[in-house]
């Protein structure tokens, strides 16, 4: 089998090429150059604008670059910039804009990595896209579209750092010419078989926040790009406790950062309620009227049968969330909705909506609304 | 596929192989030692070496050995040009113009800019026709607006990406009489094309080691006695005083070595690259009909290497991989760093559309190339663009109907 890994520097997807090239794949390690890291127009180049960190750093080429070539495998920088920009960043900034929490890297498996990746890969003659993602596809392989043997996505064997919630998005279709090696494997195996093999990425940390934005600083990098847009936060009474500088820089559940300028009668802590765009309004209050017991999604993806109303399924609301039971209480081409057993605190527009059945993914969505 | 064969190598403009003799020189160098600045027998013998190896390069591209100034390489010359003679220049008045043409190598437009962006310079990109031979009436009116304020022109002597021979007597002749300072790159020409620094009327030409047959990290500017130039690596005070640093014995004795085999095999090695490039031409546009190419159709007005070519409806990046893939070794042309491959600032200056100049190829072939080379790429090149074509611009195509 011909299989692109998509080698983003980090230790992951370097162990997942090695492993798919030792089980006798003929791999060709592929590194995305997701951001513009020379400075735009020939005009200004010693000008151009900070490099951006995360998956496009020269360093990460590199990196990545090394390890194909500890593993001895071809390895090439692939450009898909603009696809990024356009799908993936714009995106959420767009999102954010308008009150929603977008997620980007469910984006970009979506359209970057099981899309505009896998497309290009299938035409060149690969049969299949790699990545260091922890999840399983079960069975795995089967490129044919016979329906019998519809693949199935299911939470990794280390839960801790299961991924199944951002790649969920992926219709069987899509899930056919995937393959995620790490999924049967426990992080701290992965470090130490890449110390095994040689990798220089052994002991690279991990990366975390958004790949295209500077640690912790989403709101001042949102500012840069949707402007000063000043409100007001409201209590949950409608009494003004406090003023913004653009309501996209809020989520809901958010606790801190709120530089709230009355204090609550009660002296408890206030959370972010909601966030209206319309009227530029962030609302706050206490953490309990946080709980919702609806959540509906739009645009639902469904990876087999789709479910029907009355099924009992898990819900999960956000990357890092736990699993929480509840039951379907509609479904349509368009929506979804669901009903949790218990109330669920933090639950934002925006984010990702996915249901599990086990350990099996049956479908995923994205959050429109939530209700009591 | 198969990688098991020798690869078909026609990258020659991005580095050729080392010429046996240079490599032999190299490591006889490389086991001797002494500075060429001590004045012991060791250092005295060294200096010996880098005297006869300054002759040699000076013998082989027309110029005197004082004229020769060696550098580690053709971006450092570049820099030594631009950025030497502009600041030299202001010594009277200021002159805040440097004319460059707008398909000059990454070497010379970026210490342009620098000079923009830091010394208050003023770039002027001349522009150039939809070969990427440079306008010498436009570059003419440019200087008429106000020669005194001109401080460096530089026109390369052929381009590295479509390989167009530029006209430099014309640009020499246009620029005659006002105290100009002319700096050429010819990087690219030397040991293609005859060069005769001497016969050129030039001010200043920049010559790179490796693109010969030398070692990497070696290089040349080559500048007329009493050319004003101020220094940009500072130290020691050799090479005249405007490039410090110990001399690397053994890279200038490969350098000479090189660049007079080089030389002197023409015009013999033209006219036999001439061929192999018009059977590798015919051969891809048989192949694939709508293949464009670009640069000079005219053989006499281009490298005799260079072959460059648009693919439609073809990323390079996927022409590159599938190339390879079948052991064919080329290049989409322009300057990719370990960032983002830019649509190259050539092509956009001849006026090629952005999405054509993204399916670009360049075969550059050189002293080890052969007909099967050619036959290699001649093989694949159909179905790779086929293949290629398929995948098409799948990284610029946004995302059409959203779910």
């Amino acid at each position: 089998m011909r299989v692109v890994a998509a080698m983003s520097g980090g230790v992951d997807s370097a162990v997942a090429a090695a492993r798919a090239a030792e089980a006798g794949h003929e791999v060709v390690g592929v590194h995305l150059a997701l951001s513009r890291s020379r400075g735009g127009s020939a005009a200004s180049p010693a000008s151009g604008p900070a490099r951006a960190r995360g998956c496009c750093t020269v360093e990460d080429a590199r990196d990545a670059a090394r390890a194909a070539d500890a593993l001895g495998i071809p390895f090439y920088l692939w450009d898909l910039s603009e696809r990024f920009q356009a799908d993936v960043v714009d995106d959420f900034v767009s999102e954010y804009a308008a009150g929603r929490t977008p997620n980007p890297c469910v984006r970009c498996n979506e359209r970057i990595k099981f899309s505009a990746l896998l497309d290009k890969a299938l035409a060149l003659g690969f049969d299949a896209v790699c990545t260091g993602h922890y999840a399983r596809v079960e069975p795995e392989g089967r490129f044919d579209s016979s329906r019998d043997d519809e693949p199935r996505l299911h939470r990794a064997a280390d839960v801790a750092k299961d991924q199944s919630y951002v790649l969920a998005v992926l219709s069987p279709d899509r899930l056919r010419h995937a393959m995620f090696p790490l999924g049967g494997t426990v992080k701290a195996d992965v470090r130490a078989e890449a110390a095994r093999r040689g990798l220089q990425v052994a002991a690279k940390p991990d990366s975390h926040d958004i790949c295209f934005v500077p640690d912790g600083g989403t709101r001042a990098w949102l500012a840069e790009r949707i402007g000063r847009r000043p409100g007001t936060v409201l209590d949950d009474a409608g009494a003004v406790v406090g003023s913004h500088d653009g309501a996209y820089g809020y989520t809901v559940g958010q606790r801190h950062g709120l530089r709230l300028g009355v204090p609550a009668s009660d002296g408890r802590p206030r959370y972010v309620l909601a966030v209206e765009p319309a009227s530029n309004t962030v609302v706050v209050g206490p953490r309990e009227a946080l709980a919702i017991r609806t959540v509906v999604g739009r645009g639902p993806t469904w990876c087999g049968p789709v479910p029907s109303v009355g099924a009992g399924l898990g819900v999960q609301v956000r990357a890092h969330g736990s699993e929480s039971p509840a039951v379907v209480t509609a479904v349509s081409t368009q929506a979804v909705e669901v009903r949790l057993d218990e109330p669920l605190g933090g639950v934002a527009a925006g984010q990702t909506l996915v249901l599990y059945e086990g350990t099996r993914v049956v479908g995923s969505a994205t959050i429109e609304s939530t209700g009591r | 596929v198969s990688r098991s064969h020798r690869a078909a190598y026609l990258d020659h403009a991005a580095t050729t192989p080392l010429r046996t003799a240079a490599y032999e020189a190299l490591l006889a160098e490389l086991g001797r030692h002494g500075n060429a600045s001590s004045l012991h027998t060791a250092g005295r013998r060294a200096r010996r070496v880098v005297e006869e190896a300054r002759e040699a390069i000076a013998a082989a591209v027309g110029a005197g050995p004082s004229e020769v100034v060696l550098t580690g390489g053709g971006t450092e010359a570049d820099n030594l040009a631009v950025k030497g003679l502009f600041w030299a220049r202001q010594s009277d008045r200021p002159r805040p113009r440097v004319l460059v043409s707008a398909v000059e190598h990454h070497a010379v437009l970026d210490p342009a800019d620098w000079l923009q962006a830091q010394c208050g310079a003023e770039v002027v990109r001349v522009p150039v026709d939809e070969v990427a031979r440079v306008d010498v009436e436009a570059l003419r009116s440019l200087v008429a607006q106000a020669p005194d304020d001109v401080a460096v022109v530089s026109v390369m002597w052929a381009n590295n990406e479509v390989g167009t021979l530029q006209p430099v007597a014309e640009v020499v002749s246009a620029l005659h009489g006002t105290g100009i300072p002319v700096h050429c790159d010819a990087v690219q020409a030397v040991g293609q094309v005859g060069v005769d620094f001497g016969a050129s009327g030039l001010h200043a030409m920049t010559v790179s080691a490796h693109k010969v047959g030398g070692p990497v990290g070696a290089g040349a500017l080559v500048a007329r006695k009493g050319l004003d130039l101020t220094p940009v690596i500072h130290g020691g005070g050799q090479e005249r005083g405007v490039r410090s640093g110990t001399l690397d014995v053994a890279a200038a004795r490969a350098f000479a070595v090189a660049v007079t085999e080089a030389v002197e095999e023409l015009p013999g090695s033209a006219k036999r690259l001439t061929e192999l490039r018009n059977d590798l031409v015919s051969g891809v546009l048989a192949a694939v009909p709508d293949a464009v190419l670009r640069g000079d159709t005219d053989s006499a007005g281009r490298l005799p290497g260079n072959a460059h070519f648009t693919f439609p409806g073809c990323e390079g990046d996927s022409l590159l991989y599938l190339l390879d893939a079948r052991g064919v070794e080329c290049s989409t042309g322009s300057a990719c760093q370990a960032g983002v491959p830019q649509p190259s600032h050539v092509l956009r200056s001849m006026g090629v559309r952005e999405d054509d100049a993204r399916g670009a190829l360049r075969f550059s072939l050189g002293h080890t190339s052969t007909a099967g080379d050619v036959a290699a790429l001649v093989d694949v090149i159909g179905s790779v663009v086929e293949r290629a074509r398929r995948a098409g611009l799948a990284s610029r195509r946004a995302e059409a109907g959203r779910a």
